[in-house]
């Protein structure tokens, strides 16, 4: 057992990845000699090489088409996006090319790439450094979406999407990169497609993901302060979507809450509701309701950007309410 | 004496395959055009005619397992690299025999066991993606080398630079091909680039040596790439061809091309690849005869891939939802 903070596990869950397959190869701005500039991948220069973890220009087409490429060709790349607003820089490549090319060669041609990135908001950065684009990859087909919310499935999903043989967005909430937590020793992997049932409540269940599962969490013990039990879900991956445990969960309760980072509209609460209305509606006994960052961009400072963002606070008050209306 | 009688029938055997290519490349893109006026091919497609010699003097420089990457006027790369008329021309017409079972069409040729690794049509995404293909190469230490095709208007939008620097940078076994028609789709590429070669006029920004090449004429074309492909196999990095040449018809199906001056055509049509090339072999010894049954094989070629593609089925919704992912399925959920 060792305490790792969010920021080291990615480098040993890369590092777990590239000493056991030298198809892993690594690419991104500032992510060998600088070891990232979240200090993501220290030390993976040193014991990889250049050959393996590779600087790249201000090029995130470039990046991301090379990995592409070399996904194609027999390597399993993982890219590095600084932050995910960049992907908007490069999102052909991503929507376009990696996502629709085994489905218009008739599978002939596979991507075993990762893309990670620095994702949302608490870092104070404003509007072009803090979004949270979960939904933007939820919503293309052929890309599976992971966000981990702990050191521990932050090793053990990287080793999934690693492994796994399609494309994968890795986002890594920015908030989270200085948290710790013990994590055993020994190779970790875990499995994509798999929510994560983190305590068990009887009055409603409450989906949370990245960022927004420890303040979830606090918001639950909170309610159990006041004598509300609820669920908490970590979702941990959108495509897929494990709607087994969901809809499992939310029917045993009768009410769905969502804590979501990205901005309203089409957030991957959205989805989420639709499929529980369309085949649970009967076991609901009150309204959904999401609990969002509001339809905007960021804001810079502090007091305005810890307005935005679900709080402890907004979350538990939220769900006190509903659940007494 | 004798090794350079040797080499000198080689060499006459690749230039009678070259043309016998690029018959085949007008011969077929006639044919498409024919269906596409049957009302037989749907969508959009984008057709060589004219530039064969670029097609066939590239692939004939090629190993079989070096990689093209080509765009949405592509069917010519495609063919060049060997992959039989029947399955392009049914994918051309959305048939279940075509060669990705009509999931991909016109603009989306793959044959990955020809080393045809994608047409690519949004401009200019496909020159990175090249780019990762030479650097799986480079790592894995194969001597592989892709060779990525596009057009002169692609020398406009950023991936071309991100790729072209990118390529340098890593030393990748890449070779870039621009296939310089003069147009992009209705405007002239002169007109809205600052440079007069718009591929090689860029070549020093990114420390290579500018390569301009007649893209009607095969032989040409064959031994800049050769030089290309034979530098990047060596190790010594990519290189940046620009080859000039004259699509005859217009842009897409839908374009006759009417806004080209009659005086422009005119002079192109009479630089036509196929005929200087014919009459090239024709002086070298090629007999009449030769050549007249190499085009006839081609012809029966085309009818019978145009009755095969014809009688393929419709692909059926068993395709439908199938190979999104690896393991042939579509699901996102559980």
């Amino acid at each position: 057992m060792a305490q790792l903070t969010f920021r080291e596990a990615i480098a040993r869950g890369i590092a777990q990845e590239m000493r056991r397959d030298p198809a892993v190869v690594m690419l991104g701005e500032d992510v060998a000699a600088a070891g990232g500039v979240f200090k993501g991948t220290v030390g993976l220069l040193d014991e990889f090489g250049p050959q393996r973890v590779r600087d790249t220009p201000i090029s995130e087409q470039a990046i991301l088409g090379a990995a592409m490429g070399a996904a194609m060709t027999g390597l399993r790349p993982i890219a590095e996006i600084m932050f995910s607003d960049f992907f908007a820089v490069c999102w052909d490549i991503v929507v376009n090319e990696i996502a629709k090319s085994r489905y218009m060669t008739d599978g002939q041609v596979s991507f075993p790439l990762v893309i990670r990135s620095g994702n949302g908001g608490g870092l104070r950065f404003g509007a072009q450094h803090s979004q949270s684009v979960e939904n933007w990859a939820m919503m293309i087909p052929g890309l599976k979406v992971v966000v981990p919310s702990s050191a521990r499935d932050v090793i053990g999903l990287m080793a999934a999407a690693v492994r796994d043989p399609d494309p994968v967005v890795f986002l890594e909430a920015k908030a989270l990169y200085p948290t710790k937590m013990d994590v055993p020793d020994g190779e970790i992997v875990d499995a994509l497609g798999t929510a994560r049932v983190l305590r068990s409540g009887d009055d409603a269940t409450v989906l949370a993901l990245g960022s927004m599962v420890p303040r979830t969490l606090a918001a639950a013990e909170r309610l159990a302060g006041e004598g509300i039990s609820v669920t908490v879900i970590d979702v941990r991956s959108l495509i897929p979507l494990d709607t087994a445990t969901i809809l499992r969960e939310v029917a045993r309760t009768g009410r769905l809450f969502t804590v979501e980072e990205n901005p309203r509209v089409l957030g991957w609460g959205a989805e989420i509701a639709a499929v529980v209305t369309e085949e649970i509606f009967y076991d609901l006994d009150g309204p959904i309701v999401r609990i969002t960052t509001p339809h905007i961009p960021l804001p810079a400072a502090d007091a305005l950007e810890d307005l935005a963002i679900p709080s402890v606070e907004r979350i538990a008050t939220t769900i006190a309410k509903a659940l007494s209306d | 004496m004798t090794s350079t009688q040797t080499a000198g029938s080689t060499d006459l055997a690749r230039q009678v395959a070259m043309y016998r290519a690029q018959v085949a490349l007008r011969a077929f893109e006639t044919r498409a055009y024919d269906l596409f006026l049957e009302n037989l091919v749907k969508g959009t497609s984008h057709l060589s005619l004219g530039q064969e010699a670029i097609a066939a003097g590239v692939a004939a420089a090629m190993a079989p397992d070096d990689w093209t990457f080509a765009t949405y006027r592509g069917h010519a790369h495609t063919l060049a690299r060997g992959v039989p008329m029947t399955p392009v021309l049914a994918e051309l017409l959305g048939r279940r025999n075509g060669l990705m079972r009509g999931k991909g069409g016109s603009m989306h040729l793959t044959s990955v066991s020809h080393g045809v690794m994608g047409s690519y049509a949004v401009i200019g995404s496909h020159l990175p993606i090249a780019c990762g293909a030479a650097w799986s190469a480079q790592y894995r230490g194969t001597d592989q080398v892709a060779v990525c095709f596009f057009g002169d208007g692609t020398t406009n939008i950023g991936a071309f630079h991100e790729a072209l620097n990118f390529a340098a940078i890593w030393r990748l076994p890449v070779v870039f091909v621009c296939e310089n028609n003069l147009w992009m789709e209705y405007t002239r590429t002169s007109e809205v680039t600052a440079v007069a070669h718009p591929a090689a006029d860029r070549a020093s920004a990114y420390g290579l040596e500018p390569i301009l090449v007649d893209g009607n004429d095969a032989d040409a074309v064959y031994e800049v790439a050769r030089t290309a492909i034979a530098r990047a196999r060596a190790g010594e990095g990519p290189s940046l061809i620009e080859a000039e040449t004259y699509r005859h018809g217009g842009h897409s199906r839908a374009d006759p091309g009417t806004y080209r001056p009659d005086d422009e055509v005119e002079a192109w049509l009479a630089r036509d690849p196929l005929p200087m090339y014919r009459a090239r072999l024709a002086a070298s010894g090629v007999g009449e005869d030769e050549l007249a049954a190499l085009e006839a094989e081609v012809a029966d070629e085309v009818e019978e891939a145009t009755r095969e593609a014809r009688a393929g089925e419709q692909p059926g919704e068993d395709l439908l939802l199938a190979d999104v992912w690896a393991d042939g399925g579509s699901a996102w959920r559980n």
